[in-house]
């Protein structure tokens, strides 16, 4: 019995201490995702349930799939594939049809992970491919947006989540009459902003609203704070870098401040650009996606700030409301050339060589 | 190529089946991948692109399987690219004059047949150094596959771009267009998924072939 209580624990050196294991920051990527998750399923229903669900199988089902076909060891078991459905189901909005769903998952985990090698190999961020993928082959669907907060969307489904497979899904304007509670516009805040009335739109929305999120848009983008909390999580267990969400989030402030400055009338407010949209959902949790981004310390900045940039120019001069995921997939393809440029210096050469005899 | 060495050698079904198949244009060589993405978002234009393709493939060889021996080395792709140019101008006409709207979808890549590398190609290794017949044979199998290959991502397309094979609908009015896929991303996304399951097929013919010798040798 004495010999097993031991207090104090005594080694030598040297102290090693084991870095978490890929499954393991996973794992706790999942946790973060989980509060945002059960939000949207809170804000947008049983819909959004389903969707959060079946992206997540699809995906996980892709990479079995691949793993068995190719012969290797599955790696369902790291939590990866876990992460982009459920970051994928996050972007989508909350009555996009299952089987959009679907192809869309199935086409992240393949065409942007599987194919380049699996985990630790994707040039892009997975579940960003398959958005891009969904938006380019449904146009219509994913811009489908549905009211937040109807009632009964705890015991109904939205219309046009259980659209049959290769079906059009149908008109969801009569539902959306029906359940809207106070006029409900049939626009996020962002499409308001954008193809609304021009000039004054940005006035009419609430900042405290758009943080909280109390608004229509993607399941899992709206509330602010709620991503912010579950990325501070991530950054304080040292599970993410919080250099590239600061980063990200500095260059949209910077890019759209300029603007606004420049003209307070025509642009929005840079707080409403931080706010609205998938800024913070990108922010968090892709552009900080551990594989696609840069590693160097000054290569991480340089890869927020542009991210950041690029958006707020997708969205005040593109054809699209949301830029954000283009912006993270374009700082996915410079990131490598973005690390290249910013190797540091190798301690003890460079610099002083000059001047030195 | 030892071909020229063995110019007795017979012409066997290997001859045509070969550039079906084990020496696919597109599939197994990713050659005219120009046209391959290009004009194949509906199997009508795949079936037409193939076929033309087909004919100054096979019309072609011939002709230059005949002049193989008067034409001097150093002038020979220019001769090439003038025999294969003039059935290249031979199909542009008949398309015009027997289907104006399939003239108007493939538009510049009628013409540009011409720079089709797979077409030079089979006549520099191969029309150049063979018999007509042989030649002939041959041509006419890589244009087969070369059809094929169009077919196979020219129906794929269409299924999933409009919901229809040759125009015929076949799920119904309600159906959901995946507008990428007769876009140009959509011939990518599609040449790639066909690669990757013949490749797929490959391998694993392969690694059943090594797992029989081994269970030859091993009880023996």
């Amino acid at each position: 019995m004495t010999e097993k209580q031991q207090i104090v624990e005594l080694r030598t050196a040297p102290h090693l201490r084991q870095a978490p294991s890929v499954d393991q920051i996973m794992r706790n990527v999942v946790y973060a995702l989980l509060p945002v998750c059960a939000f949207a399923v809170f804000q947008f229903g049983l819909s959004a349930l389903a969707l959060i669900l079946v992206v997540t199988l699809a995906c996980v089902g892709t990479e079995q799939l691949f793993c068995r076909l190719s012969d290797k060891p599955t790696t369902v078991g790291d939590f990866s594939a876990v992460i982009t459905g459920m970051l994928l189901a996050l972007t989508l909005p909350p009555g996009f049809p299952l089987w959009m769903a679907a192809v869309a998952g199935f086409v992240g985990i393949a065409l942007a992970k599987v194919m380049f090698g699996g985990i630790g190999f994707n040039v892009f961020n997975p579940a960003l491919v398959g958005r891009a993928f969904v938006q380019a082959a449904f146009p219509v669907a994913i811009t489908t947006w549905t009211p937040a907060f109807a009632p009964g969307r705890f015991t109904e489904f939205i219309p046009t989540t259980w659209t049959l497979p290769f079906v059009q899904p149908e008109s969801v304007s009569t539902w959306v009459k029906n359940v809207a509670v106070d006029g409900f516009s049939g626009a996020t805040p962002l499409a308001l902003q954008k193809f609304g009335d021009a000039t004054h739109a940005h006035i009419n929305i609430d900042h405290a609203d758009l943080f909280l999120g109390m608004t229509a848009g993607s399941s899992g983008e709206t509330s602010a704070l709620l991503i912010l909390l579950c990325g501070a999580y991530l950054a304080v267990r040292r599970m993410m870098d919080w250099r590239i969400p600061a980063a990200m989030l500095l260059g949209a402030f910077l890019t759209s401040g300029s603007f606004f400055l420049l003209d307070n009338q025509a642009y929005p407010t840079p707080l409403f650009t931080l706010l609205s949209g998938g800024m913070m959902l990108g922010a968090v949790f892709m552009a900080s996606d551990m594989v696609a981004s840069p590693t160097t310390p000054l290569g991480v900045w340089v890869y927020g700030i542009l991210i950041g940039f690029m958006t707020v120019i997708i969205r005040l001069f593109g054809g699209l409301p949301e830029g954000v995921m283009y912006a993270i997939l374009f700082g996915n393809a410079a990131a490598p050339l973005i690390g290249a440029f910013t190797q540091p210096r190798v301690y003890g050469t460079g610099r002083n060589k000059a001047t030195k005899p | 190529m030892n071909e020229s060495s063995k110019r007795s050698k017979p012409i066997t079904l290997d001859t045509f089946w070969r550039g079906v198949w084990k020496e696919n244009p597109v599939f197994v060589m990713v050659l005219g991948l120009c046209p391959a993405l290009a004009v194949t978002n509906t199997t009508f234009n795949a079936l037409g692109m193939g076929l033309a393709t087909l004919f100054v493939l096979v019309c072609s060889s011939a002709l230059v399987s005949l002049l193989r021996n008067v034409i001097p080395k150093q002038v020979r792709i220019a001769s090439y690219i003038v025999i294969i140019a003039t059935f290249v101008t031979i199909v542009d006409y008949a398309i015009h004059a027997i289907s104006l709207e399939l003239y108007n979808a493939l538009g510049a890549f009628i013409q540009l047949i011409v720079a089709n590398c797979v077409i030079l190609g089979r006549a520099e290794s191969y029309a150049s150094k063979n018999r007509i017949t042989k030649s002939v044979v041959n041509a006419a199998g890589i244009g087969i596959g070369f059809t094929f290959a169009l077919l196979c991502l020219g129906t794929v397309r269409e299924i999933l771009g409009s919901g229809t094979i040759l125009e015929y609908p076949i799920f119904g009015d309600a159906f959901q267009p995946w507008v990428v896929m007769v876009l140009p991303p959509g011939g990518f996304f599609v040449i790639g998924a066909w690669l990757l399951l013949f490749s797929w097929l490959k391998e694993r013919k392969q690694r059943r072939v090594v797992q029989q010798e081994e269970a030859a040798r091993a009880p023996g």
